[in-house]
């Protein structure tokens, strides 16, 4: 955050913020709540966030609390990041009609709508950037990722409160923002810092009556941030992870582990990096047109390993073994980063309360290592 | 760039019937542009979709030189394969692609190529042995080594029987159980590795079928002083996007349907054979 960058806004002026936005043509979209959770749904005034609330997450358990404050942006977040905005939880790809020859195809693409995401955590972001480089960087660029994508105006609220489930300092994605974003907003007791990100940041700001942040704001700010880094439980060597858990195969935590998981998929619904997904084909009841859709998947159904005849992944262990190692190992080989941003989601919002930083830290201790371990592991 | 979600139609010119539940679909893609364009190396797949019922990954059998037709060898074995099962010559599939990594034949190139295949994993290595015969002086000896379970699971008899009649080249099979009419070994594939001499240090192993025959094959060859970067496989895994997107066909580090299906043997031994990977 830079002096000169960095300006002023008054809380009880952030509507200003929401018309210069909608000014642009954006739908802006934001944290509200609902039964008794936050999710994301459309911001027409200031009112509709969930001002005056906070939220207690910790393994397997998420709670409102109601703290009477003016405080905008008190709930840290929702069950979902801001994946289903760019990776669609069911998109249709294709439709199909049938010809006197054959087939006609045509490939479909998403509604294109501007949208303003409001109210994204530093991790959300990261999260963002990592489905980036899935879906637009590999050998092939995803078409309705791309059309949503582009589309996207993202506001970042850095965090100065971490949940007990929080652990983006170990991961690097925050408290604080470092790229990703088009405006970042701190909020301050009654007012928010704001600085842009990009051009089209930029050209929000411009539209709005701000004074420069001072210094003695600034600090204030870091100060904040910085003991939100220092409040988090975190996760331990992770610099070791990826040969490690590779190494941990066979690893006694796996069964223990297994006998809690539920493989109810919450983990990889939330997970803002999770990109499995299953391809539908849903012809209409006359045969003659149908649809090829894509939805979210998950790596703990049965049917995700299952090939002619056979399981390669049929139990429990095999399944959380497998998201675990992928998202800690695998995910470093295949795309040059951790697939994990420490946003804490697929422990709230484990039936069961599994841990994914306890069992890294039991997975990495050393007396868990059946004898039978084959050499030359990888 | 183009959209990988978009399928082609391709009408079956012609039904070919391997065995009692395999078929061969020569395919022909309808429409002009996308057949001049199509081009595949061997050893890649497509992802065949039958409206209305779905899509399966299915490696393409014919020559790389003749794109224009494509011939997919189909196990009736599941939901879509036994919907494939019921369609005729004049019928029209889509399919996308081609994907994957195929066969080394520009490292195999002056090299002893040998073969190594269990029951329809021949398939996949039908458009590499084709490419070999086209450019016969260009690689040096070549042995096929085939399995199946039952004489009755043997397929592409016109093929081996032209195989054998090439210069330099061995064709043995062998049936997990005899026959009547078998006049070949009887046994698993690695026993025919005894009845064949290679030289290790200037063969290239091409590789397809079952799991265990890779587990328990490629450790023989070793032994006999193959290095394990001379050793290719080809890997089956569920696919539904074919272009690693969609997660499923993850094995270790590596997706099968973008890294693969051929891998090279160094690179995958340590997962091959761990259970639940």
């Amino acid at each position: 955050m830079s002096v000169e960058g960095c300006r002023v806004l008054p809380s009880a002026d952030c509507h200003l913020l929401l018309d210069a936005l909608q000014a642009k043509g954006y739908c802006v979209i934001g944290p509200t709540l609902r039964d008794e959770a936050v999710v994301w749904d459309t911001i027409t005034r200031v009112s509709d966030l969930p001002i005056g609330w906070r939220d207690r997450q910790e393994p397997g358990r998420y709670r409102l609390e109601r703290t009477g404050t003016g405080e905008i942006f008190g709930v840290v977040h929702g069950p979902q990041s801001l994946k289903p905005f760019a990776f669609a939880p069911r998109e249709s790809l294709l439709q199909i009609e049938r010809t006197s020859n054959g087939w006609s195809i045509h490939p479909l693409f998403p509604k294109p709508e501007k949208i303003a995401l409001l109210g994204a955590r530093p991790c959300d972001v990261a999260g963002l950037a990592i489905q980036d480089q899935i879906f637009l960087r590999g050998p092939y660029r995803d078409p309705p990722y791309a059309s949503r994508r582009e589309n996207l105006f993202v506001i970042v609220v850095n965090c100065t409160r971490a949940l007990s489930t929080c652990f983006c300092s170990s991961m690097k994605t925050g408290p604080r923002a470092q790229t990703g974003f088009d405006l970042a907003l701190t909020e301050l007791d009654d007012v928010l810092l704001i600085e842009a990100g990009s051009e089209a940041g930029k050209a929000i700001l411009t539209a709005l009556p701000m004074s420069p942040a001072s210094e003695a704001l600034l600090a204030k700010a870091s100060k904040r941030i910085d003991a939100c880094a220092e409040s988090q439980t975190r996760l331990q060597e992770q610099e070791v992870l990826p040969q490690a858990l590779y190494d941990a195969h066979d690893h006694q935590r796996w069964d223990e582990v297994a006998s809690r998981c539920l493989a109810c998929t919450n983990c990889t619904m939330v997970c803002p990096t999770c990109f499995c997904h299953t391809v539908e084909d849903r012809p209409a009841l006359d045969g003659q047109h149908g649809e090829r859709t894509r939805l979210w998947d998950s790596c703990f159904t049965h049917e995700h390993g299952y090939i002619h005849g056979k399981n390669i992944r049929p139990t429990i262990k095999d399944r959380y073994r497998m998201w675990l190692t992928h998202k800690f190992a695998a995910w470093h080989d295949q795309f040059g980063m951790s697939g994990c941003v420490g946003c804490g989601r697929c422990i709230t919002w484990c039936p069961v309360g599994i841990d994914v930083r306890e069992e890294v830290a039991a997975l990495l201790a050393s007396d868990g290592h059946s004898a039978a371990r084959r050499s030359g592991s990888p | 760039m183009t959209n990988p979600h978009v399928i082609h139609a391709a009408t079956i010119v012609e039904k070919i019937r391997e065995t009692a539940d395999i078929h061969t679909y020569r395919l022909r893609i309808n429409d002009e542009a996308e057949r001049q364009r199509y081009h595949f190396a061997a050893g890649q797949f497509n992802m065949v979709s039958l409206f209305g019922v779905g899509e399966v990954a299915i490696s393409i059998v014919s020559d790389p030189e003749e794109p224009e037709s494509l011939d997919h060898t189909i196990r009736a074995v599941g939901r879509v394969t036994n919907a494939i099962a019921r369609l005729q010559a004049g019928d029209v599939l889509g399919i996308r692609g081609p994907f994957g990594q195929g066969w080394p034949l520009d490292e195999a190139h002056g090299r002893d190529v040998v073969i190594v295949t269990g029951g329809l994993g021949c398939a996949p290595v039908v458009g590499a042995i084709e490419y070999v015969f086209r450019r016969r002086d260009q690689y040096g000896a070549v042995k096929i080594l085939h399995g199946v379970k039952t004489p009755e699971d043997m397929v592409f008899h016109e093929r081996f029987d032209r195989w054998e009649r090439q210069p330099d080249t061995e064709v043995l099979l062998t049936s997990d159980r005899p026959g009547k009419l078998w006049r070949y070994h009887v046994g698993v594939v690695t026993e025919l590795f005894e009845m064949v001499s290679f030289n290790p240090m200037r063969t290239i192993v091409l590789m397809c079928g079952p799991e265990i025959m890779m587990r328990v094959g490629v450790p023989i060859l070793l032994r006999r002083g193959l290095p394990a970067t001379s050793v290719y496989v080809s890997l089956e895994r569920h696919m539904e996007c074919g272009i690693g997107l969609c997660g499923h066909c993850q094995m270790g580090p590596y997706f099968v349907c973008k890294d693969g299906p051929v891998m090279r043997y160094d690179r995958i031994e340590p997962w091959l054979g761990r259970p639940g990977v």
